[in-house]
């Protein structure tokens, strides 16, 4: 569904992203971990369109889309839940889920459907329909933005870190989510820190450092494997 | 249901009847024109509020716009085309009725254009500017953006005060009456004081009609989400620097036909209109009344804009509105509409003392 292949970006002369090679195939779960400054968000924001790359490919269904504007990427089915949530705080609930469905048609009667959906999704944000997005907690923001991805009927869906700064019980009801969303067949791709949460849902996995993949595997693998166990799960970690 | 959402519209028809059966019933007709003018400064001021309050992009060069439908207007129907009847698309306008013929004070045979078609080349040229500045400048954004469009307003005031055509520092006199729908008219005539109040409200309606249908709609949530995070709106899908161009050309249309209405009205225009104070003015009052915020935004607008044409700020006018901004920014950046700057206020006293 998704190929990277040999992607550089980064931002002016700063180089994050040193030859990225991956792939997503449909009905997936992939992860990407890594420590703090490794080229996540950059990663997904290059994918995105949101950042242009300087080299490389990204095949998405066939279709090369790296040198597509990011609006164009969302059409083909491709939404990102970004790093932060980014809700837009004076819009209520509801028209920030309708803002996600901007670029789909403007059939009223397919987005009121996808609406219903993600209510039944997320009961939460129906009762909250008018509340403004800013005045959600930061588990329902993650929720919102979720939502909001996905009222534009994604083939791909890729969440930004939805662990961050959320507390453990809210952290385990939201991959409860994701794992709920691939059963519907959804493909993900899931960039966290949180390794041990994202492995334990994932199918597949890469360890990117320093812009660059450095191992990847099942998620089965990843999680028994000795290097990821040190580096991200807190093996030998002596007080 | 949906009838509710255009009460405040009914609310503001039943109060442009009410003020100026008033204003007529004790005999004070000679308030109407600065209410007229108010009305004609307040569809610049919703249409800044739109593009300020609710796309989030700063303008401190409205006043060009508002000059540029004006200038245009005048320049054009005090034009005359007596002796150039022989040149074909003057003869083409003739003969189509674009024109307009009559005599002047000597006697004189007259053909101007008609004031519905310097209407519609206003409206374009203005799109066409809008368009070719706005493409470059929407990049910049904040502070960078201010200064830009501050620069585009000062080169039009410096272009209609250098320009013959523009009738330098004089400006354009006896601009002719503008034939508006069934046979009403727009001029300075004191007799056609309530005709005029009701066509400058009634396009006031008309614009805020349409502005707030659209703010409601696709393309106005669009807008409404550029303010609050550009980079997640363009993840969701929106076409940023479309969405922007789009607004800012509204916005930009809006001041320019308010400003040909006006010169029609006032029968001129000078430069005093597109100068950079003017432009501070309309900022001024967007903020005062609380951005992203029509109905308070219109208002402010006719509330200060007729304080300040009747003369009650005296020759501290620009002074007065340059206050009121800081002022504003100060104690209440949610507008005037919202009471929170009482409460800062409190707590700055409560700072200082």
């Amino acid at each position: 569904m998704l190929n990277v292949s040999n992607l550089e970006s980064g931002y002016g002369k700063l180089q994050v992203l040193k030859k990225i090679s991956m792939h997503i195939k449909p009905g997936e779960i992939v992860t990407i971990i890594g420590a703090n400054g490794a080229g996540k968000t950059t990663l997904l924001n290059t994918i995105s369109g949101l950042i242009k790359s300087t080299s490389g490919e990204i095949v998405f269904n066939d279709q090369n889309i790296g040198n597509l504007p990011a609006e164009k990427i969302v059409k083909l089915g491709c939404s990102l839940v970004p790093e932060g949530r980014q809700i837009f705080d004076t819009l209520t609930v509801k028209e920030n889920l309708m803002i996600g469905a901007y670029s789909l048609n403007r059939n009223k009667k397919i987005i009121n459907d996808e609406l219903n959906k993600i209510f039944e999704l997320f009961p939460i944000l129906h009762e909250r329909e008018n509340q403004l997005g800013g005045t959600l907690s930061g588990g329902e923001q993650q929720m919102l933005a979720i939502g909001r991805a996905l009222m534009a009927k994604p083939k791909l869906i890729m969440l930004d870190e939805p662990s961050m700064g959320l507390a453990p019980l809210i952290i385990k009801n939201i991959f409860d989510i994701i794992k709920e969303l691939k059963n519907q067949g959804n493909t993900i791709l899931l960039v966290e820190q949180n390794a041990k949460a994202a492995l334990g849902i994932a199918d597949r996995g890469y360890v990117l450092e320093t812009g660059q993949i450095v191992l990847e595997d099942t998620s089965k693998e990843l999680l028994n494997n000795d290097d990821v166990q040190k580096a991200y799960l807190g093996k030998d970690y002596k007080k | 249901m949906k009838l509710k959402k255009y009460y405040p519209i009914f609310g503001l028809i039943l109060a442009v009847i009410f003020i100026q059966l008033l204003v007529s019933g004790i005999g004070m007709q000679f308030y109407l024109t600065q209410l007229t003018m108010s009305a004609y400064y307040g569809i610049v001021i919703i249409g800044l509020s739109i593009l300020m309050g609710y796309a989030g992009q700063i303008s401190i060069g409205h006043a060009a716009f508002f000059a540029i439908g004006g200038y245009t207007t005048a320049a054009l129907t005090t034009m005359n085309f007596a002796a150039l009847t022989d040149v074909p698309i003057v003869n083409f306008l003739i003969k189509t009725g674009l024109t307009i013929s009559g005599m002047d004070p000597y006697g004189k045979k007259i053909i101007y254009i008609s004031p519905w078609l310097s209407l519609f080349i206003a409206v374009i040229i203005t799109i066409f500017i809008a368009a070719l500045i706005g493409v470059p400048i929407l990049k910049l954004k904040g502070h960078y953006l201010a200064m830009a469009t501050l620069g585009f307003g000062i080169i039009i005031y410096r272009i209609v005060l250098g320009t013959s055509i523009f009738g330098e520092a004089d400006g354009i006199s006896d601009v002719p009456t503008f034939k508006f729908l069934f046979n009403f008219k727009i001029n300075s005539d004191p007799a056609l004081r309530v005709e005029n109040y009701y066509i400058a409200w009634l396009i006031v309606v008309i614009s805020i009609f349409i502005l707030t249908n659209l703010i409601n709609s696709r393309v106005g949530r669009a807008l409404r989400s550029l303010h609050g995070n550009e980079e997640a709106a363009n993840s969701m899908g929106v076409n940023i620097s479309r969405t922007k161009l789009l607004v800012f050309i509204l916005s930009a249309v809006l001041a320019s036909v308010a400003g040909v209405f006006m010169t029609h009205f006032n029968g001129g225009i000078g430069p005093a209109e597109s100068g950079v104070m003017r432009s501070v003015r309309y900022v001024a009052i967007v903020a005062v009344g609380g951005m992203a915020n029509l109905w308070g935004t219109l208002i402010m607008g006719i509330i200060l804009n007729y304080l300040s044409l009747r003369g009650y700020f005296g020759s501290y006018d620009d002074a007065v509105f340059g206050i009121i901004l800081i002022v504003i920014m100060l104690f209440a950046p949610d507008g005037i509409f919202k009471l929170k700057y009482c409460n800062n206020f409190i707590k700055l006293i409560k700072k200082t003392s």
